[in-house]
């Protein structure tokens, strides 16, 4: 019986053992004058006797699983011959892979040697016999569990306790592995930068202004041994997110507030979802549009009046993904604007305020704080924005602020650093780690402020 | 609206008492207020004097808040909201072209039902009348604007420490108290007040009455209120509405001595509402 079908089993059963608890639950009651009498919910009782029957035998099958392959291949050793034990261990890999494929493919042959052919047939046997003891063993725990948490159902079993514990259990344990993701990136991510420091000197790295992360790749090899000063990298990260913002947080804010207190509802209905679908543009679309449309016409229209203009501009990309992330502060900042009490703009438009006035000086400092948000949550994805630069900003590391030329950003040198091959453990590998970790730092500061900002307006109408 | 209510509803006809007065400071005749299908107010007149507090009363829901904000075209801002009648202060008609909203709000104030202090300071608060009517030409004369009010609402020695504390922090009442100093901040000939007491102490009730009488001295107040006390200690003259009709008016002895209509009777002696 494969192991799906066995846990569908093992659910079935909890379904049927849920069922019967409740059954008994209501008839306790019953014999007690009433639901009252229980001490929990009937539904409560049935689901602590589907749990009991469930989990216990969940975490059989799922320790099995576990150890079945351990066991079963340390067993397959003893049936390696010594003469392959002598070759290596890679000989040994190699001879249990094929026993391993014999076993699955079910073709064991003639021309297969005995040896082989025995083993095989022994693994097959070993995985069925343990795939019974399985079934039989867990499906047997499935039914203890569940009998001996349907005999303590009486009037007075705590168990709305126990379900709302496993509940809360289950709960957190989600929440964890969110949580420990985050902190296993981050300790990779510092780990690999730790070691790139110590080939490179953190305070060039952080101080220093030319970047050419051309080492050699074979330590045989002539070549420049590189220099890594990120300066201009973020530099120009931060002149694109610039131009984005400058793009995103006017339009975007004043669509916003053009839908939340100017438009119908009928206009509301229909322009707000067209805007959010710019959020849903594929980044590698903007890219091209970048890359093809806004550059040319940017380099046209310098020309034009006598400005030299590089075919790959910080200007482009910065303007693409400024239109880009509008959706971003225009939709946050209609929600907060839409979220300030109507009352607030009751007591102005009472005390002679216009409409444009009751939106400049009573609407906008409420929602402020939540605006302030947005903006910060639109940064970072600005920050953090790879595609567009790629293909419409280029590759040079220019230290410039002059969004006419070529730049480049953090995240397209960390995509063009682990691109290709190279050493894992060369300078220029690792510096991708320490771009990641000082970015990281850089958006967290910005996320933190943002949700700071946010919580504190949260408090306010309460 | 059950077969007892709809009685009592077409038993209202007309309204008892004088409607009118002599010295109009604003005038409305034949008033019908209707939320998208739902009439809510049914063919009410009424005047309101100079000099004068006119207390309404009557059971929750009978339309006195929407009938006092009609004297403001409050109602203007809400979408389904549709006003008929004649409407005017000093003679001149709400919705005629010399009295746009912004005009008649200044010299009409409101003090909604529920507090409803800016996201701003409790002096920003205060100030931002005078300052959109541009009635202060210096700091100084703003100040004095600003404290006068609070004085004037009872709260200035709660809060002359933190003047610069946001409105929203204070408590329920005393942003009442704050809305209040910022309705009167703007010196309006015509103050609306819907229920200003209704989260207050007796202390900072009867500062508020005082306020009121003082008021009156030089303007016309509108007071909407659920206790009968404060209407007969502070108004001269009373009215009373019921299901979207003004069953009678007449001068606040008249009516809480000897009323005459039995709706009003009864209300004012306790039997429902
Ligand atoms: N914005 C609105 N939309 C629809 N109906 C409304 C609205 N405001 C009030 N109403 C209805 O109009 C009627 C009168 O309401 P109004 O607020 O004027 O009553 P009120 O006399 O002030 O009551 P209370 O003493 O409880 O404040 C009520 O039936 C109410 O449901
Ligand atoms: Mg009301």
């Amino acid at each position: 019986m494969s192991t799906t079908s066995l846990l569908l089993l093992a659910l079935c059963l909890a379904f049927v053992s849920f069922i019967f608890g409740r059954q008994k639950a209501y008839a306790v009651a019953r014999a007690h004058g009433g639901t009252r009498a229980l001490h929990s919910l009937p539904g409560h009782y049935g689901l602590m006797v589907g749990l009991w029957c469930a989990l216990p035998a969940l975490a059989i099958i799922i320790g099995w699983k576990i150890f079945e392959g351990p066991i079963v291949s340390s067993l397959l050793d003893s049936s390696i011959p010594q003469a392959i034990h002598d070759k290596g261990d890679k000989a040994v890999e190699l001879y249990k892979n094929e026993i391993n494929n014999l076993a699955a493919s079910g073709k064991i042959s003639e021309e297969s040697d005995a040896a082989k052919v025995g083993a095989a047939n022994r693994l097959n046997s070993v995985r069925s016999y343990s795939a019974i003891a399985l079934m039989i063993f867990s499906l047997a725990v499935a039914v203890i569990g569940a009998a001996l948490a349907y005999r303590k159902i009486k009037t007075d079993t705590q168990a709305r306790p126990i379900v709302e514990g496993i509940v809360r259990f289950f709960l957190v344990a989600s929440a964890s592995i969110a949580i420990l993701t985050t902190v296993g990136i981050l300790f990779s991510v510092l780990f690999e930068s730790a070691r790139f420091f110590q080939q490179v000197s953190i305070v060039e790295f952080v101080t220093g202004t030319k970047w050419s992360p051309q080492t050699a790749i074979r330590a045989d090899q002539a070549g420049s041994s590189g220099s890594f000063g990120a300066i201009p990298l973020f530099l120009g990260t931060l002149l694109i997110s610039l131009i984005a913002m400058l793009v995103a947080v006017p339009f975007g804010l004043m669509s916003a507030i053009y839908l939340a207190e100017y438009a119908s509802p009928r206009t509301r209905a229909i322009v707000k979802p067209l805007l959010e679908i710019l959020a849903g543009i594929p980044t590698v679309v903007y890219g091209f549009f970048a890359a093809l449309t806004v550059a040319p016409l940017i380099r046209k229209l310098g020309e034009s009046i006598g400005l030299s203009v590089s075919s790959e501009s910080a200007l482009a990309a910065g303007m693409v993904m400024g239109i880009m992330i509008i959706p971003f502060v225009s939709s946050l900042s209609d929600d907060v604007i839409t979220a300030v009490p109507q009352a607030m703009r009751d007591g102005s438009s009472g005390l002679g305020a216009t409409k444009s006035e009751t939106v400049r000086k009573v609407v906008f400092p409420a929602a402020l704080p939540g605006i302030v948000g947005g903006v910060l949550l639109a940064a970072s994805r600005a920050i953090g924005e790879t595609m567009i630069v790629v293909m419409a900003a280029g590759l040079a590391a220019n230290l410039t602020i002059n969004p006419l030329e070529a730049v480049t950003t953090v995240t397209v040198q960390i995509v063009t650093l682990l691109t290709g091959d190279q050493e894992f453990d060369s300078a220029k590998t690792l510096a991708a780690f320490a771009l990641g970790l000082m970015l990281f730092i850089t958006t967290l500061i910005l996320n933190v402020i943002a949700l700071h900002v946010v919580r504190k307006y949260r408090e306010q109408y309460d | 609206m059950n077969d007892s209510h709809q009685d009592v509803f077409d038993n209202i006809k007309g309204t008892v008492g004088d409607v009118t007065v002599d010295n109009p400071k604003m005038r409305l005749s034949n008033v019908d207020v209707f939320y998208g299908e739902k009439q809510a107010i049914f063919d009410v007149s009424l005047d309101i004097a100079n000099n004068e507090v006119i207390a309404m009363i009557g059971p929750s829901g009978c339309g006195k808040s929407t009938f006092l904000r009609c004297l403001n075209r409050m109602n203007d801002t809400i979408p389904t909201c549709k006003v008929t009648g004649e409407m005017s202060l000093d003679g001149e008609d709400l919705y005629g072209p010399n009295l746009d909203t912004v005009l008649l709000r200044a010299r009409v104030g409101m003090v909604f039902q529920k507090p409803n202090p800016f996201a701003k300071s409790i002096y920003d608060n205060v100030a931002y009348g005078p300052r959109i009517h541009g009635l202060a030409s210096n700091r100084a004369e703003l100040d004095e604007i600003v404290v006068g009010s609070l004085q004037k609402a009872g709260l200035y020695d709660e809060v002359k420490d933190r003047l610069d504390a946001p409105g929203t922090s204070l408590s329920g009442g005393q942003q009442q108290r704050l809305c209040i100093a910022r309705t009167i901040a703007v010196s309006p000939e015509v103050i609306l007040m819907d229920e200003p007491c209704s989260a207050l102490d007796p202390i900072a009730t009867a500062k508020i009455e005082e306020l009121i009488d003082e008021l009156r001295q030089n303007y016309a107040i509108a007071i909407v209120t659920h206790s009968m006390q404060q209407a007969a200690r502070v108004s001269q003259r009373t009215a009373y509405f019921h299901l979207g009709k003004l069953v009678e008016v007449g001068s606040t002895n008249h009516i809480f001595t000897n009323p005459s209509h039995e709706l009003t009777e009864n209300y004012i002696t306790g039997r429902f509402g």
